[in-house]
């Protein structure tokens, strides 16, 4: 065995950070290329579980409900026009699940049972860009679903589907919403232990999802004045209306309110995250 | 780290080539004013194994949390391979490795791949990392498993496992957080064995324990903590010569154990200590040679009946009791 015990002559500080600043890059691309293998090792599981909610959404409101006469959005136009509108929906929603999924859970788990975070964190990296990693390696599941989705979205309505792509809007709002939501795992993850986890979804996950402008466009919330104000604290509404933006014709919400609000809800959910982070595995 | 109301210091410091660790006062308080670690002063020189002894609770978990990064310490100050670990925690994870108490190993992934990634983690390219972790399952007979999940290894197998990860990056020291703690006493020996190893090609070792022969059978030198504070640091053999006595003496008999201490500490002029503990008088002994007859004689006369009497040489158990009046068990 060669196990090798000198210590280089003392570093000096300028050294040190230099060293450090090496690692963290080599640490921090290693444990997203760890996380990747685990996403491909998984496909099993991730395929269903990214298609599954997704598929019955859009079967259910955009094919048996028109065919069987009891369609949303009326007939003709009217139901092309919530085809068209729900495939920004659903594609928001996989990416909020995803986060969920592939950020939150795991850390509940981690923290909770398998302790394994424990390991992780000895990674020579700053701790905080270890919560970094897993938001960027969730949001890198997130556009995965994102793009498995689409063609779902697309296809399976009986009703046309009026697609009017704005790459500059996809490209940025894509990744921008992918981030938000590993961030917002982040933040689920180290503020919930297996023991409430069920509640994450009951009282969390539950009205994020029906209020959040995926079934409908914001702007058609003016009847209910109340509930068209309230709905802005959730951030999937500005996610949804952005890729209604992105991807149709129909109504939104103006680019000048999703574009700054998805930022400053990327930000905190990072700095709430990394926070709980912290406080988790440091004491 | 400023928040943690440290004094500004040079981030390394002079310090002797052959300390792997040194600290100086360092001191956790927890919330509700807890004194995990006071002021503990502790220096681990290369090659040796070191180790933290005392019961649960006496602050040895929270003394590695500190040394590791994990803990922010109150207080104080600690260099690990001559790095301050909590102004440059990073550049300190490079040249510790960890072996905790739980099994952190990498659920998701598979025994071989669980080295491989730590391998890239830190900094190795994929080659060297592949052959590194087939090289070191080789090493601790894990080959025939390197494709299983981890969920089936058994206990002595995971925790060879996180040894092997813990000194894959070859760390300047290894720590290990009880590390035999609910393993199977053949798992426990082989652990021993590994260790044994280690130390023989020069690693530098620091392990905590309760256990007082995983002390006595393993370390060069010991700690021994209660209530987060230093009590003796020497050589396991320094440590019971201390105590001052030759052999720890047991009597077993009938009748009023107390009135039969008091007879044996009149009568046995080597003894030095003499108490009635557990169901038996115990007693330290100088020069044994001769005592054994006396004690049966002193206590026949008094009118009890010896039923069994033993001499053991001094333990770190003696060493313990000495120090803090109560049982390591305790």
């Amino acid at each position: 065995m060669t196990t090798v015990t000198t210590t280089a002559p003392l570093p000096g500080v300028k050294e040190l950070e230099r060293s450090a600043r090496k690692s963290t890059r080599t640490a921090f691309r290693a444990l997203f290329l760890r996380d990747i293998t685990v996403l491909r090792k998984s496909l099993k599981e991730f395929l269903p579980r990214t298609l599954l909610q997704p598929f019955l959404l859009v079967f259910i409101f955009t094919y048996v409900f028109p065919k069987i006469g009891q369609g949303v959005g009326g007939s003709g136009a009217a139901a092309a026009e919530f085809s068209t509108r729900l495939v920004a929906g659903v594609i928001g929603l996989s990416i909020m699940f995803q986060g969920i999924q592939s950020v939150a859970l795991p850390m509940v788990q981690e923290f909770g049972y398998t302790r394994e975070i424990e390991d992780r964190v000895l990674a020579p990296m700053p701790v905080s860009l270890v919560a970094i990693e897993k938001v960027i390696s969730g949001a890198f599941n997130g556009l995965f679903a994102a793009l498995l989705v689409f063609p779902i979205a697309a296809i399976v309505p009986a009703t046309p589907v009026h697609l009017d792509i704005n790459w500059p809007i996809l490209l940025t709002l894509a990744p921008l919403a992918c981030y938000m939501c590993g961030a917002l795992g982040l933040t689920f993850g180290t503020r919930f232990d297996p023991r409430t986890v069920p509640m994450l979804f009951g009282i969390v996950v539950l009205p994020l999802t029906f209020l959040g402008a995926i079934y409908y466009s914001w702007s058609s919330l003016a009847p209910i004045p109340w509930l068209k104000v309230f709905v802005l604290l959730n951030p999937l509404v500005y996610m949804c209306e952005g890729f209604r933006a992105a991807l149709t014709t129909s109504e939104h919400m103006s680019l000048w309110a999703v574009y700054p609000v998805m930022i400053g809800f990327s930000a905190l959910f990072t700095w709430l995250g990394i926070a709980g982070f912290k406080k988790r595995v440091l004491s | 780290m400023s928040a943690t109301g440290l004094d500004p210091r040079p981030a390394s410091v002079a310090h002797d080539p052959d300390e792997v660790i040194h600290t100086d006062q360092l001191t956790k308080v927890y919330p509700g004013d807890i004194k995990a670690v006071d002021a503990l002063d502790l220096s681990v020189h290369r090659g040796e194994i070191f180790g933290l002894l005392g019961p649960n609770g006496a602050g040895k978990t929270t003394t590695a949390g500190m040394l590791t990064t994990r803990v922010i310490p109150t207080s104080g100050h600690a260099l690990v391979g001559g790095v301050d670990v909590v102004r440059h925690p990073s550049a300190a994870k490079q040249v510790i490795g960890v072996v905790p108490q739980t099994n952190t190993l990498d659920r998701a992934l598979t025994v071989w791949e669980n080295l491989y990634f730590h391998g890239r983690f830190f900094g190795m390219n994929a080659k060297t990392s592949k052959g590194e972790a087939t090289r070191l399952l080789e090493q601790f007979r894990l080959s025939e498993r390197a494709q299983s999940p981890v969920l089936a290894l058994s206990g002595g197998m995971a925790q060879r496992l996180m040894v092997a990860r813990a000194i894959m990056h070859r760390p300047a020291i290894l720590f290990l957080d009880e590390p035999t703690a609910g393993l199977d006493p053949q798992s426990r020996i082989a652990l021993w064995d590994i260790l044994g190893e280690l130390h023989g090609d020069g690693q530098t070792i620091l392990l905590t324990t309760h256990y007082m022969e995983e002390a006595d059978e393993l370390c060069d030198r010991l700690a021994i903590i209660d209530r987060g504070r230093l009590l003796a640091l020497d050589t396991p053999a320094a440590l019971k010569q201390s105590v001052g006595i030759d052999a720890m003496v047991t009597v077993t008999a009938d009748g009023d154990l107390d009135q039969l201490a008091r007879v044996l500490r009149d009568e046995i002029p080597n003894a030095t200590t003499v108490e009635h503990a557990d169901d038996v008088v115990r007693m330290g002994v100088r020069q044994i040679r001769g005592v054994l007859p006396k004690v049966v004689d002193a206590a026949e006369r008094h009118g009890f009946t010896v039923s069994d009497l033993s001499s053991t040489e001094p333990t770190l158990e003696t060493v313990f009791i000495n120090l803090t009046g109560k049982d390591l068990r305790e």
